[in-house]
């Protein structure tokens, strides 16, 4: 489809990037924290994509590639509202500062049934949007949008073991967060059995 | 070998993706047959992941596909002879 575009036929860009539009969307949004100016970083991101696409290389995953042009768009735009925070792009995660999950000895398996309850869909979106920067864009490549280790440190422009620490550390930190949250929304209530009137 | 509590912490993410070095993972394995704490930490992370990584939790919002490729044309209009 690349190809294709290449060669004249722009309007097959539409179908090229369709099944890529949650990824940059979700990428966009782990920037800017803000959902209309996550849209509008996905849609430049987007549109950057079809100006160089001419670029790509096939060593690169297309998704991958999109990825990269998303992340730097968001930090371009970042940098110019003044609003980017003082955080390296590559920071070595600080060992010292272990993170411990939550222990629970009472622990039962939520369903995924429960995602259906739009509090237990806010609670875990709150949740990774608290995560810091650099562990909540590993976690939502990895296990979100499933990118390899690899593909995942290409995109970031960081190096495997840190994708590893990266996302090691933010499993740990929604587990220590949601667990207790999702046992208290998962409690189903005590049937009450009321006086007949 | 022996590890405790913390240190098995250490390893759940890679155990989880199953990236542990053989001798490691049994290491780990035999603790977690016998630790009902880091037992619940596995799989309580473990349901994490499952639950975060459902596609009803992050979905596109409304409209957007119809707004990018909307404007999507409209840059393709700039470009037409």
């Amino acid at each position: 489809m690349i190809a294709a575009v290449l060669a004249g036929e722009i309007q097959v860009y539409h179908e090229l990037i369709r099944p890529y539009e949650r990824s940059v969307y979700l990428m966009a949004l782990s920037y800017m924290k803000n959902k209309a100016d996550a849209e509008d970083v996905a849609q430049e991101a987007f549109l950057r994509a079809f100006r160089k696409l001419s670029t790509f290389r096939a060593e690169s995953k297309f998704s991958t590639w999109l990825i990269s042009i998303t992340i730097n768009e968001a930090r371009t735009r970042l940098r110019r509202q003044a609003r980017i925070r003082m955080e390296p792009l590559d920071q070595l995660p600080d060992e010292d500062k272990g993170v411990s999950p939550a222990l629970l000895r009472d622990w039962r398996e939520i369903p995924s049934e429960a995602v259906e309850r739009e509090e237990v869909r806010n609670l875990i979106q709150r949740a990774v949007q608290q995560l810091p920067g650099i562990y909540r864009q590993v976690f939502l490549l990895r296990d979100v949008e499933e990118l390899t280790t690899s593909e995942a440190a290409e995109a970031l422009n960081i190096s495997i073991p840190s994708v590893k620490v990266r996302l090691h550390r933010a499993r740990v930190m929604l587990q220590k967060q949601l667990t207790p949250q999702l046992k208290t929304v998962n409690r189903t209530p005590k049937r009450r059995w009321l006086p007949w009137s | 070998m022996v590890i405790d509590c913390k240190h098995v912490w250490n390893y759940i993410s890679e155990y989880l993706d199953g990236t542990l070095p053989d001798e490691t993972r049994d290491t780990v394995q035999k603790h977690l047959d016998h630790c009902e704490i880091c037992s619940a930490i596995l799989d309580s992370t473990r349901n994490v992941i499952i639950l975060t990584a459902d596609d009803r939790v992050f979905e596109l919002p409304v409209g957007f596909s119809e707004r990018l490729h909307a404007r999507i044309d409209l840059e393709f209009m700039g470009i037409a002879p």
